[in-house]
């Protein structure tokens, strides 16, 4: 300590006191770790998507790809395509579809416009969040259980898709929901005062002014069970063939080709892979694209 | 078509909550009524008891008799729907329906009960567009959407849609509060109108707005925070604002509070 | 006028509209003249069914609802009434065998135990190495990145959530295990002695062991420990974090003062969502792991199965219902493990007020 005074030093305290070197270096350090952590989860993305691009683009460039089924082709021989698993997967969803969106809009309609806070309005939601984490290869063992153990009814495109439905109905209550709560208050409250009854104001009202966000809901949510494997694998056989009956018979999808073709060695096989790996990835995002292009048009509009 | 309201020792609760005590008074046929009073009096509540739209609200309850032409309409017969027909209601925000056009938000009452009528409908529309002051406005866009109007025309908007139902009476809470001075006189001039065919209840933060536009006034209050509201008197509109018997009403119309 | 008896049936509580209930009502089925009001109301009230509508959507919705509790009591239901002969028939002991020989009905030996091992470790594998980026991720999307890049950023990483998992399975065996065969290599050959990278029950040059499996799976799981993470760390209320940056907080410190504390049980919730997912996720799995006949050794260069990929892998060839019943009695094992896992999360995230 020294008491003498230094003339040459400022009158007065600075007026801002730096921040210490190690408190900068620990948040300099913080924000790269945190920006490298975002760039960790690029590289798989990018990879992946450049990977099926790279490997199946030959595939869907080719018309035929588009057109024909791989009936009566060998494993080793070039050409065919996969109309025949495109249309299997689509028919599986839109069946999926069909179904798992009135029940996924009736529940999330209870929880939302009925349920309040009852027992049963709470064991829904906690169902529903279970049911989202099921995993798609239980779902599938359910349905094969109770249609084929214990109806006796045979492995087909039907019982797929209503395994499908488990998986998809908890994702449109879930958006469903949302969209539903967002609906203000004040059109139910108008609707009530014309005298018109809950059930129309729900139907006529309610449900049109979250139409929007709800078709998107749902569209996503078919994309996401479109890729599913485990229920294909388990509920119908693949057929090299075009089939339309979803009712019996075996019938290809994009997913249960590439499990079944990845076991060919051949560059035939791997021709196939990539190339339903690759329309797959087309399909789902056509479909968010859809989705995208849904939740436009029907927005309600205010010009 | 008008008819008379009579609210009898009417009690508001919300589960618990007693929030309106006692009420008191009659509504006489083709008059304008407001209701005015601090904030939390429960002059909104007795307003919605009117046509039982505080039944949204799940616990709430309502004890004594409001009665329509000497029908009580809590009678255990009656429909809330039924109710709700007849005594229509205009908000404090103009809520449009978003996904409708400006004329199927005017019929949206009477297509939403069935009738399907597409030359009725229009007739309908055009009449109560005609009420609510706005026909010159809309009648060159009536197939475009209703949140495209502005404030003051969404809020007529809703009289007409409220209207179009023909109902026998017309509860408005706050109808302006959210419109600009413009706006409002517009909407005050079209009350003048409509207490020709209507009964008409309004709730209102704005002094002047009950003078200028009602016939009686009513005013609310609470004696202390946490007790529940009550009428503190009602009379004819110019006796309230020169010469009220409370001493309660005087400090209020005079600005002493509230 | 009055008709007690109706009015008394359909009084019914629960629906705020329609509290106090009444006699019949709404929709006019006859053709009243639009001008004409309803002269009485009670003679409104008596008209036709509104009310009948209303109970009959009522009742659709709130079946809906019921249905929902009631499938998943089914899915148990329904799996253990089809495993329990297959129980019953097992020569080996279903909790301790470790393996799974059911493709004679007439003699069925199988155990999960062997399953449960790599089931195990593949998902504690991938979590551990998900959870420190999910959690980057998320304080970068909520704290870090500019707000106008910040919501396509976030789509990228959903994106991830959006490819099928066959997809990530054949990026994985074919793509991802060559290309990281040299870190496994390393790995191998100086930390061998350690149990996690000693030599494997598979070749190692094929890379179809848990190791390319786990960080498949940690790819595959990141976008929902993201998702969760994000929205429980976006809330920490304005105040705290305003609080903090007063007091000259870094960024860094006020992360760690106000968000993580906040964000934590969502944090945690979200990683035991994730890990739900790992543990039931089957055809990533299947197409990357090796079969192989040789026990489970604890290392990450070991092949073998989970519950779910042995399913797949096995269960299209199946015709008889006992054979059937084994697989299934190893999916109901992993229904009840992902049901614990997703609902102790879901109380987790509930408890902390925050909803995924």
């Amino acid at each position: 300590m020294t008491t003498t005074i230094d003339l040459d030093a400022p009158a007065r305290e600075p007026t801002f006191v730096g921040v210490s070197a190690g408190r900068r270096m620990k948040n300099a350090g913080a924000t790269a770790l945190v920006g490298l952590a975002f760039l960790i989860a690029l590289v798989p993305l990018i990879w992946v998507v450049y990977s099926v691009l790279a490997n199946g683009a030959g595939a869907v460039l080719n018309s035929q790809w588009w057109s024909q089924s791989l009936n009566g082709l060998l494993a080793r021989q070039q050409g065919g395509g996969a109309y025949h698993a495109i249309i299997g997967t689509l028919f599986q969803g839109l069946v999926c579809a069909a179904i798992a969106t009135p029940i996924g809009i009736m529940v999330a309609v209870y929880l939302v416009e009925y349920g309040g806070r009852s027992r049963l309005a709470r064991a829904t939601t906690f169902m529903v969040d279970i049911l989202t984490g099921v995993p798609s290869i239980v779902a599938a063992l359910f349905i094969y259980a109770v249609w084929i153990s214990i109806f006796g009814l045979g492995r087909s495109a039907l019982a797929v898709s209503l395994a499908l439905v488990l998986l998809m109905v908890p994702v449109v209550v879930r958006s469903s929901e949302e969209m539903l709560r967002i609906v203000p208050d004040d059109l139910r409250e108008a609707s009530y005062a014309l005298g018109v009854p809950k059930w129309k104001t729900i139907v006529k009202v309610v449900i049109p002014t979250a139409l929007s966000g709800m078709l998107t809901g749902v569209v996503l949510a078919l994309a996401r069970v479109m890729g599913e494997t485990a229920p294909v694998l388990i509920l119908v056989a693949y057929a090299p063939y075009i089939n339309f009956n979803i009712f019996e018979g075996n019938m290809a999808s994009l997913p249960l080709l590439m499990t079944v073709e990845r076991n060919n060695p051949t560059d035939a096989g791997s021709y196939r892979v990539w190339g339903a790996a690759i329309t797959l990835i087309l399909i789902i995002t056509l479909f968010q694209l859809l989705a995208a292009f849904l939740s436009k048009v029907t927005a309600p509009k205010t010009k | 078509m008008a008819k008379r309201l009579d609210l009898k020792d009417v009690d508001i609760y919300y589960g618990k909550f007693h929030a309106v005590d006692g009420v008191t008074l009659a509504v006489p046929p083709r008059s304008v009524t407001a209701f005015i009073g601090p904030s939390g009096c429960g002059k909104s509540t007795v307003l919605r008891t009117l046509n039982r739209m505080h039944e949204v609200i799940p616990g709430a309850r309502v004890e004594g008799e409001v009665l329509l032409d000497g029908e009580d309409i809590y009678n255990s017969a009656v429909d809330p729907v039924a109710v709700r027909r007849t005594i229509g209601m205009v908000f404090q925000r103009p809520n449009p329906f978003p996904t409708m056009s400006i004329r199927d938000n005017v019929v949206a009452g009477l297509k939403l009960q069935g009738r399907r009528n597409k030359a009725e409908l229009d007739e309908t529309a055009e009449r109560a567009l005609r009420a609510a002051n706005l026909w010159n406005e809309v009648k060159d866009r009536l197939s475009k959407p209703g949140g495209g109007l502005s404030g003051g025309q969404q809020q007529r908007l809703c009289i007409a849609r409220a209207v179009a139902v023909q109902p026998a009476v017309l509860l408005m809470d706050e109808p302006c509060s959210a419109l600009d001075p413009i706006s409002t006189l517009a909407i005050e001039d079209l009350i003048a109108e409509l207490k020709k065919d209507y009964t008409i209840v309004i709730v209102t933060h704005n002094m002047q707005q009950a003078a200028r536009v009602s016939d009686q006034t009513a005013f609310f209050n609470l004696r202390a925070t946490g007790e529940p509201g009550h009428l503190v008197e009602l009379d004819d509109t110019p006796k309230m604002f020169s010469n009220p018997t409370q001493q309660a009403t005087e400090d209020y119309i005079s600005g002493r509070f509230g | 006028m009055t008709d007690p008896t109706v009015a008394a049936s359909l009084a019914g509580p629960g629906d705020p509209g329609d509290r106090r209930g009444g006699s019949a009502s709404a929709v006019p089925a006859t053709t009243a003249p639009a001008a004409e009001p309803a002269p009485s109301l009670l003679k409104a009230g008596r008209r036709t069914g509104a009310q009948q509508g209303d109970r009959i959507f009522r009742g659709f919705a709130t079946g809906s609802g019921a249905f929902m509790v009631a499938l998943i009591g089914a899915i148990g239901l329904f799996l253990l009434i089809q495993a329990v002969p297959s129980l019953l028939a097992n020569k080996g002991n279903f909790l301790t065998g470790r393996t799974f020989e059911a493709g004679d009905p007439n003699n069925l030996n199988f155990g999960i135990l062997e399953l449960s091992f790599v089931t195990v470790e593949v998902s504690i594998f991938a979590l551990v190495l998900a959870m420190p980026v999910g959690l980057g991720i998320a304080l970068f999307l909520t704290q870090y990145a500019p707000r106008r890049v910040a919501r396509p950023f976030a789509y990228l990483v959903d994106l991830l959530a959006a490819v099928p998992s066959i997809i990530f399975g054949l990026w994985g065996a074919f793509v991802l295990a060559p290309a990281i065969l040299p870190i496994a290599e390393f790995l191998n050959e100086h930390l061998g002695w350690f149990f996690l990278f000693q030599e494997g029950n598979v070749p190692l040059a094929r890379g179809a062991n848990v190791f390319t499996a786990g960080i498949v799976l940690a790819v595959m799981i990141l976008p929902i420990i993201t998702a969760i993470s994000r929205e429980v760390f976006e809330r920490t209320p304005r105040a705290q974090i305003e609080a903090a940056l007063a007091l000259g907080a870094t960024k860094w410190e006020v992360v760690r003062t106000t968000v993580l504390p906040f964000g934590r049980a969502g944090y945690i919730s979200a990683s035991m969502l994730g890990l739900g997912r790992a543990l039931g996720e089957t055809i990533a799995l299947m197409i990357i792991l090796a079969a192989t006949p040789a026990m489970f050794s604890g290392s990450l260069f070991d092949g073998g199965a989970t519950f779910a990929s042995m399913i797949a892998l096995s269960f299209a060839e199946l015709n008889n219902n006992l054979s059937a019943g084994a697989f299934i009695a190893a999916g109901l094992v992993l229904f009840v493990l992902t049901f614990v896992v997703n609902a102790a999360a879901r109380l987790i995230i509930a408890r902390s007020g925050a909803k995924a």
